[in-house]
């Protein structure tokens, strides 16, 4: 019943930003009132989708909620339609994404209000500059989340996932406005978040130019883009499976790799993860929007919309799933590595994004796809949770820079009991939501790789999980690391814990809600209840009948539990060694200094932003580095070619167009233009004797209709004389 | 023709006389002021015409109204904008010879028609006090426009509010 | 009374007064006098009208369209007059002028 109004979800939002824009952005506070009231009716509504989606249960897969009414426009027989696609994996995802963004929204209300010191020495506290506009962005960003999770076909699907890139690049680039210096937003912070907003639409683009070229193949070859159509296991795949032009690789091969490139821009995969942890510059609540309920989830998503295709393709000899899996576990090792050198607590955020992105596509890529959804989904509310309380440590403490704080625990209560309940969550500690969720990823890895049936990929399912074990290690000590650097030890900079105050209500209150669901929404699927494998894994996916894994809670599902459980742990403990045991003081390195030349390694990032060529720096400005000046030489070839060659054919041409030209025109000049001016003329002489008649006196006018009255008068006169 | 016949015929001259007299007054004076001045005398005569046709309210309408009302407005107006009134060279404008002769073939047509109809007469002696009825066709008949009439007054105040406020 | 003096005098009566009238609208220079002529071309309509009230109308007691029609014609005269003289104070703060000769912005 609900169901039917499933297209209405993303309408409130995006009502929300039209009336924001529209009238209401003078007025702050009702700005964000109206934003906060759009997300709730979004809410509400996507919630009665989601409990209606629940009760029917596995079956929901195979016969997804589908209504396509909205015709947009036709194309050969068929026609472009727009509509609503609910299946289990996009229920949940309604749940998930309003929710989120709720306490987003909710928060930004007191974060978007800075303070400042000003002459006099007392403390104000005055609204972002640009309040509304941030609301109005979040909005429209939400609203696009939400239309692409409820998309009835790949274009819909495209559409928001584009504007969500503008917007992205929107909220990133939010504090590069210049009207800013009177706000205490100095220049280079200026310039980094420009470079940032406009590097991360550049490397995202790159990966939409590879989803748009997949699309169009698709398009062409199975003549549709609607879900419904196109997962169909009769008729589609077999055109699919025809050998493409390039080659060893069928069609459904080259789609699935060429849609995979959409993901690694989108989710910040190696190697075009880059942009992520620039888009740091954004404010805080955008990072926790982009990074956990919206934009690299979409690219998530992607993946799970378009899984019938990967299978499909993997079981009939493609390679695209492998590639998913090798990229995800390598960047979840890989971002993990430079997360433990990072000094910004949000970057360090940020690299774990990376690294928790990996892991979700190492899981799609072996084939768990339900355990890579779950992992979706938890990572949402526990990311969310770890940037909100990192932007209250910041808007607190006045920095990002982690060797500024220590000891903040006392100052700010609430927020660390949070923080670290999303910090144990991220580290996959008993029993906090993403234990749960990456047990289950490494248990499917264990069970696939070394006592599953060998197969081809066996190789390649082993790599993986050897990645993310090690991932996990990594990940347990950089995010003891930074729980250590952050709220233990003794404050390394007087004055930032001097200014260090706990968060109002409007801030907390959010965290509270999502360390509350962080704690107990893991036990969803844990082992021995499973309802989300139930719910998402028995009915398989549309075109594809055969369920996913069953949790079977045997005995290599407590082993894989106490495994992941003890590598966890051993990360913490040693972080504790490293960084809690004896605190790091003011002034001192970073102890991890010490390994030398790796540790440069990692905190330049392996330097693939001089690589590149578009690095920030911290003063604002860009570096430009090999892979743009070979790009520019290239250019500068094509530059010269374009000049020598096709313009002297341009010119040749245009010179013969100009001697015709030159005839015709003569032609045009001397009898057309005659014949049309005399026309002109004539009229014009006889209208400059005419409107000499329009005295522009309003009694002259009178008397000539007195005249008329007259003439009349005169008439019946001589009528009634004869 | 009786007495009562004779004075009436003569009142009847003496009152057209004064008004068409106030009437050319009006409209030949060069000082407007004065104009304005003999246009109340008009609007007497004019009521005056009314009560002879047995119409009292109406001629009391007539001096509430325009007298009381319209004519001082356009003598507040007058002085209002009084500094041209000194050094017109003269009140009428140079067409107005051309509209006197078109004017005075159109009254002349007029009078002519007016002689010509043979105009149906009924006479009869009214009795009554007729502005009860007149209340009552108001209010019914005439509800409608009577209403609009009311609106357009509003229309009216609020406009020429905004035409002449600073 | 009423059989002492006929129609035509009242209908003549008023047939001059709106000529007056509309010479007055038509060859005054000031604006104000050219609205003086308007209402004396009213007030001409006016005689008319009652006249064919009560000579005209076969009951004038219950029939009285006549001098209902008058007064609504000296209301909209009224109306009227509010509006052109704001007019003619608008324009005489905006130009300086209520000749209506200098008044021709619909000029050619």
């Amino acid at each position: 019943m609900i169901q039917n109004f499933t297209l209405f979800i993303p309408v409130f939002p995006l009502l929300a930003f039209a009336i924001i824009v529209l009238l209401t952005r003078r007025n702050n506070r009702l700005s964000a009132w109206i934003a906060i009231v759009g997300i709730i009716m979004a809410l509400v509504l996507s919630l009665g989708v989601f409990l209606e989606s629940l009760a029917e249960g596995p079956e929901l897969a195979q016969h997804p909620f589908y209504a396509a009414p909205i015709v947009w426009y036709p194309y050969g027989l068929a026609t472009m339609n727009f509509g609503w696609f609910v299946d289990p994996i996009g229920s949940v995802m309604l749940f998930m994404v309003p929710t989120v963004c709720l306490m987003i929204f909710i928060y930004s209300v007191a974060y978007m209000r800075h303070s400042h010191v000003d002459e006099q020495g007392h403390h104000i506290q005055e609204d972002d500059p640009r309040y509304s506009h941030f609301f109005a962005y979040i909005s429209l960003f939400t609203a696009m989340m939400l239309l692409l999770v409820i998309s009835s076909s790949l274009l819909q699907f495209f559409i928001a996932w584009e504007v969500m890139g503008f917007c992205s690049y929107a909220l990133i680039g939010f504090w590069s406005f210049r009207g800013l210096k009177e706000h205490h937003i100095d220049e280079a912070q200026v310039g980094r978040a420009r470079g940032a907003s406009i590097k991360a639409f550049l490397v995202t683009r790159v990966g939409d130019i590879l989803l748009l070229t997949g699309m169009i193949l698709l398009l062409l070859v199975t003549g549709t883009l609607d879900f419904t159509q196109m997962f169909n296991p009769d008729g589609l795949n077999n055109v699919l499976l025809a050998d493409s032009p390039l080659p060893g690789m069928t069609w459904l091969t080259l789609i699935a790799l060429l849609i995979f490139g959409g993901t690694v821009g989108k989710s910040a995969q190696f190697p075009l993860h880059i942009w992520l942890p620039d888009a740091m510059e954004g404010p805080t609540p955008v990072s926790a929007l982009i990074h956990a309920a919206t934009m690299v989830s979409a690219g998530i998503f992607l993946i799970i919309r378009m899984f019938p295709l990967f299978v499909v393709d993997s079981q009939t000899g493609g390679n695209a799933m492998m590639w998913v899996a090798i990229i995800g576990a390598f960047t979840a090792i890989f971002a993990a590595t430079i997360g433990l050198a990072q000094n910004d607590i949000k970057r360090v955020l940020a690299y774990s994004t990376i690294s928790q992105l990996g892991y979700m596509l190492a899981a799609l890529g072996i084939g768990a796809f339900v355990a890579g959804s779950f992992h979706l989904i938890m990572h949402a509310f526990f990311k969310a949770l770890l940037f909100l309380a990192a932007g209250a440590v910041i808007h607190s403490v006045g920095t990002n820079d982690m060797l500024k704080m220590g000891g903040l625990w006392r100052k700010m209560p609430i927020t660390f009991i949070t923080f670290m309940i999303g910090a144990f969550a991220l580290m996959g500690i008993f029993p906090f939501a993403g234990f749960w969720s990456k047990d289950e990823i490494l248990l499917e890895a264990l069970r696939a790789g070394f006592y599953g049936e060998a197969s081809p990929q066996t190789q390649t399912i082993r790599f993986v999980y050897i990645c993310l074990a090690i991932a996990a290690f990594l990940t347990a000590l950089y995010t003891g690391r930074q729980i250590f650097l952050t709220f233990f030890g003794k404050p390394r900079d007087e004055h930032a814990y001097e200014h260090a105050h706990e968060s109002p209500i409007t801030m907390w209150a959010p965290l509270a809600v999502l360390a509350t669901f962080t704690t107990f929404l893991g036990l969803w699927n844990a082992p021995f209840i499973g309802a989300f494998t139930h719910y998402i894994g028995e009915g398989g996916l549309m075109g594809l009948p055969q369920a996913f894994e069953h949790t079977a809670f045997d005995q290599l599902a407590w082993i894989s539990m106490f495994l992941s459980l003890g590598i966890a742990i051993g990360g913490l403990i040693v972080a504790y060694l490293i960084y809690g045991f004896r605190p790091v003081a003011a002034g001192q390195p970073d102890p991890f200094a010490r390994l030398g030349i790796i540790y440069k390694v990692l905190v330049n990032k392996y330097w693939l932003d001089e690589l590149y060529g578009y690095k920030i720096n911290l003063d604002g400005t860009v570096q430009r580095g090999l892979l743009i000046r070979f790009a520019g030489a290239l250019s500068r070839g094509s530059y010269w070619l374009d000049r020598k060659v096709i313009d002297g054919l341009v010119n040749l041409a245009g010179w013969f167009g100009r001697i015709l030209a030159r005839l015709w025109g003569w032609f045009d000049a001397r009898i057309i233009d005659g014949i049309v001016n005399a026309t002109a003329s004539v009229t014009g002489e006889i209208a400059g004797w005419w409107r000499t008649m329009q005295t522009g006196d309003v009694q002259n006018y009178a008397l000539i209709a007195a005249a008329g009255a007259m003439a009349f008068a005169i008439i019946f006169l001589l009528r009634s004389f004869t | 023709m009786d007495l009562i016949g004779i004075i009436s015929q003569v009142v009847f001259f003496l009152v057209a006389a004064l008004t068409l007299a106030a009437a050319f007054a009006t409209v030949l004076l060069r000082n407007v002021f004065h104009a304005g001045l003999a246009l109340v005398g008009t609007f007497f005569g004019v009521a005056a015409i009314y009560l002879m046709l047995e119409a009292e309210f109406l001629a009391i309408v007539q001096v509430l109204i325009y007298i009381g009302a319209i004519a001082v407005l356009i003598l507040f107006a007058i002085m209002l904008t009084r500094s041209l009134m000194k050094n017109e060279d003269s009140g009428m404008n140079k067409q107005w010879a051309w509209a006197a002769i078109a004017i005075s073939t159109l009254f002349l047509g007029m009078f002519i028609v007016i002689l010509q109809v043979p105009w149906l007469l009924n006479t009869s002696v009214i009795g009554t006090d007729i502005v009860p009825f007149l209340g009552t066709e108001l209010l019914t008949t005439y509800l409608l426009p009577f209403e609009i009439v009311s609106v357009l007054l509003l229309a009216t105040l609020i406009g020429a509010f905004i035409i002449a406020r600073e | 009374m009423i059989n002492d003096i006929p129609l035509v005098y009242y209908l003549s009566l008023s047939a001059a007064l709106f000529c007056v009238g509309l010479f007055g609208a038509l060859a005054r220079r000031n604006a104000i006098a050219v609205l003086m002529g308007i209402e004396l071309m009213l007030n001409a309509v006016n005689i008319n009208f009652v006249a064919f009230w009560r000579y005209g109308s076969v009951n004038p007691i219950l029939n009285q369209a006549g001098i209902v029609f008058a007064l609504f014609v000296i209301t909209v005269a009224a109306a009227e007059a509010a509006v052109g003289l704001a007019l003619v104070i608008s324009i005489y703060r905006s130009r300086d002028t209520v000749n209506v000769e200098e008044i021709d912005l619909l000029k050619w």
